[in-house]
């Protein structure tokens, strides 16, 4: 049994491909479940369908899937231009701190403009921070990877200087939080009675806008050029510079204005930790949606749902922690691999073709 | 619009709050106690304890509980999320185990009024909310004086996690102790941001043995330290529970939390509906904190000594903070024959002189 490349991907794997991939997720997830001593359709449904059994679990939902559809779009833009933005933790904590100093700083204030200007504040903060890699690589040639990756430690132990220090609740016990932010710097609810807020609205208008961008656009052809074959961009004068800023500023934009509503949203104050590793995941996210907004956009579903899903097993069936690692490592793991068959088909024959594979 | 939002908001909270309200304990039904947890029960310090805590309430009511627990939740958003999970699916007791819940645990027990809360290292409160912690700076002063008398160099080492009031009132009170029966003694703090990296802990106990330190104390959660120090041949003290097996040789004792007779006494008041809303400090009299078994290459008169402060604690003659106490600039904080209030050593944020290092601010 063997690989043989296509000679152009498959269109009809690229719908089986994904079916294929929950198929086995399913099976090994059940064969992993019955192994341990839990009942493996009890232990699949509850991780798959009974977050999802009410408004607050659909909500709740969409909510942790928010910054990851955001931050993987925007990632996606770059990942298609060949540059690869591993910073969007940082990022996003940036837009955090820039969002929640714009808060602390507009304490005393009311109004309907104090949310646009956090929010504003916090796309501004984490394209200011992308834009570091951004100088790097354009003038120094810095490889962006290691670069932006690098960033994120600093950005992290800057929230924690702040929340420690200058900005640290005057009520708080010398605790590491600042104070909670005031109703005009929160995201109001989307749905009353839970947590999902207005932000959530963002994702299907950037999702729609990077769409019209990436295949409608000259900036958009030019991205794909430079990323595939980046001599043929530049034989046809396309500028690699212009791809780096844009994809660099557009990726770090998103991913604080991602680190903004997390602080603006559910957690409505600067803490210690704002992200539970968002920035990583949505490589993951970007990784699953093959690039593309619509893809990443249930890419970050499924993602969450894991998420909700790894909860709801540890709490409703006790099922410890590693086993719901595992499980999640393995549905990644059949997403990425069942994407092979679309650009390769499995041949069964030992023969050895000596003339390649075109 | 915003009171539209509010009352909206109002209506909504005061539907669920009914809804799950209604579905009360009957007394034939076991009593449903859940546990979140900011790391995983395997770090065999901060979570594994009240891990344990969670096993001896198991013990004690056998089918009358029913014990739920959420591993390595990230304390941000993703907090609230669970500890509304728990109140949704039944239980009535709901202990939230790091500082980093205190808001969203206040935010969950606003909704859910007939379920109980209990949140531990916090300040804020409710009717349904309970506050608990451990008096962990005690165990940490007599460390304090087992490892001065431990020590050749007189440079102890401490790794330290997050430079929140407890973690700084853990470092003055083991410098205290071995001040206390060492005036040469210094401590050597080195901060690794995390509660639980056994990567960096290491790295930290390296570090610090670099420096001459011979006996080191964390307030970190791994074993990374204790493993590290039981292959240089240096002292070692455990953190939240007994680290003996991690480095039999160098393991010379471990301030151990203890939350079994807290946990216990909370859910039998659960079940007997005298449950209020408490604000708990203990430390060595209520057993919350003790020490770990010494290490056997510990001299007798070491060990007694040790046991006389712990004796001298417990029964309340001797406080960790007792003046003259001067802070890392020289000056006096604590004139002599004074002790801090509870209130000021909640918030402390300064380093005694004799640490070296400093509280980042």
């Amino acid at each position: 049994m063997r690989l043989e490349a296509r000679l152009e991907p498959s269109r009809a794997m690229m719908v089986a491909a994904p079916l294929l991939a929950v198929a086995a997720t399913l099976a090994a997830g059940g064969l992993l479940f019955a192994a341990l001593g839990f009942d493996p359709l009890a232990a699949l449904f509850t991780f798959f369908v009974s977050p999802l059994g009410d408004l607050t679990g659909v909500s709740e939902w969409l909510l942790k899937a928010t910054p990851l559809a955001l931050i993987a779009i925007g990632l996606a833009l770059g990942f298609r231009g060949n540059v690869w933005n591993i910073g969007a933790e940082g990022q996003l904590t940036m837009g955090a701190v820039a969002a929640g100093g714009t808060a602390l700083a507009l304490y005393e204030a009311s109004g309907f403009w104090v949310l646009p200007l956090v929010l504003t504040a916090g796309v501004l903060g984490g394209a200011a921070y992308a834009a570091l890699p951004a100088v790097l690589r354009t003038r120094f040639h810095a490889n962006e990877i290691l670069t932006s990756l690098m960033l994120n430690y600093v950005a992290i132990l800057v929230l924690a200087w702040l929340v420690h220090g200058p900005w640290r609740s005057p009520e708080g016990y010398n605790f590491p939080e600042t104070r909670m932010f005031t109703d005009a710097a929160l995201l109001p609810a989307l749905i009353e009675g839970t947590r999902l807020h207005v932000g959530a609205l963002f994702v299907p208008v950037v999702a729609l806008v990077v769409w019209a961008v990436l295949s409608r656009s000259f900036l958009g052809f030019q991205i794909k050029v430079i990323g595939l074959t980046p001599a043929a961009g530049s034989y046809a004068g396309f500028s690699p510079n212009r791809v780096i800023w844009f994809s660099l500023l557009v990726g770090g934009g998103l991913a604080g204005l991602a680190g903004a509503m997390e602080v603006c949203g559910p957690i409505g104050q600067l803490v210690p930790s704002v992200s539970p590793g968002y920035g990583y995941t949505a490589i993951i996210a970007a990784f699953l949606g093959r690039s593309h907004p619509l893809g990443i956009v249930l890419a970050a579903l499924l993602l969450a749902l894991t998420y909700l899903g790894g909860d709801a097993a540890q709490i409703a069936l006790a099922v410890p922690l590693a086993v719901i690692q595992v499980f999640q490592g393995m549905i990644l793991f059949f997403l990425l691999a069942a994407d092979v068959l679309i650009r390769y088909r499995v041949r069964f024959s030992a023969r050895v073709q000596t003339g390649g594979t075109r | 619009m915003k009171i539209l939002r509010r009352t909206g908001l109002a209506l909504a909270l005061a539907l669920t709050a009914g809804l799950w309200g209604a579905g009360g304990a009957r007394a034939d039904e076991p009593l449903k106690v859940g546990f979140v947890y900011v790391g995983p029960i395997g770090d065999h310090g901060y979570s594994y304890q009240h891990n344990q805590g969670r096993l001896a309430v198991e013990k004690h009511f056998g089918d009358k509980v029913k014990t739920t627990y959420v591993e390595n939740v990230p304390e941000g958003a993703d907090a609230e999320r669970v500890i509304r999970q728990l109140a949704t699916s039944g239980h009535q007791l709901i202990f939230t185990t790091s500082f980093g819940f205190m808001n969203p645990t206040v935010k969950v027990a606003k909704q859910f009024p007939k379920v109980k809360f209990e949140h531990a290292t916090g300040y804020r409160r409710a009717p349904n909310l309970a506050i608990y912690t451990a008096r962990f700076y005690e165990g940490r002063y007599a460390a304090g004086v087992a490892a001065a008398r431990m020590s050749k160099t007189h440079r102890l080492g401490y790794i330290a996690s997050f430079p929140i009031p407890e973690v700084v009132r853990g470092v003055n009170a083991f410098l205290l102790g071995a001040r206390s029966v060492d005036p040469k003694a210094e401590v050597r703090v080195v901060w690794v941001n995390s509660w639980f990296d056994p990567g960096k802990e290491r790295e930290a106990a390296e570090a610090l043995m670099a420096q001459g330190v011979d006996v080191l104390a964390q307030h970190t959660d791994s074993a990374a330290p204790v493993q590290a120090a039981e292959e240089k041949g240096v002292w070692a003290i455990g953190q939240s529970s007994d680290m003996s097996r991690f480095g039999p040789k160098s393991h010379l004792t471990a301030i151990v939390n203890d939350w079994s007779g807290y946990y216990i006494s909370r859910v039998q008041a659960a079940m007997d509906g005298t449950w209020t809303s408490t604000d708990t400090w203990k430390g060595f009299d209520a057993g919350m904190v003790h020490l770990a078994p010494f290490n056997p290459a510990m001299p007798a008169a070491v060990k007694a000594d040790v046991l006389k402060v712990v004796a001298a604690i417990t029964e309340k003659k001797l406080h960790p903070f007792t003046g003259p106490i001067k802070d890392q600039s020289g000056k006096e904080r604590v004139a002599a024959g004074q002790t801090l209030s509870d209130a000021e050593l909640l918030k402390m944020n300064w380093f005694v002189e004799g640490v070296v290092g400093s509280v980042p601010h």
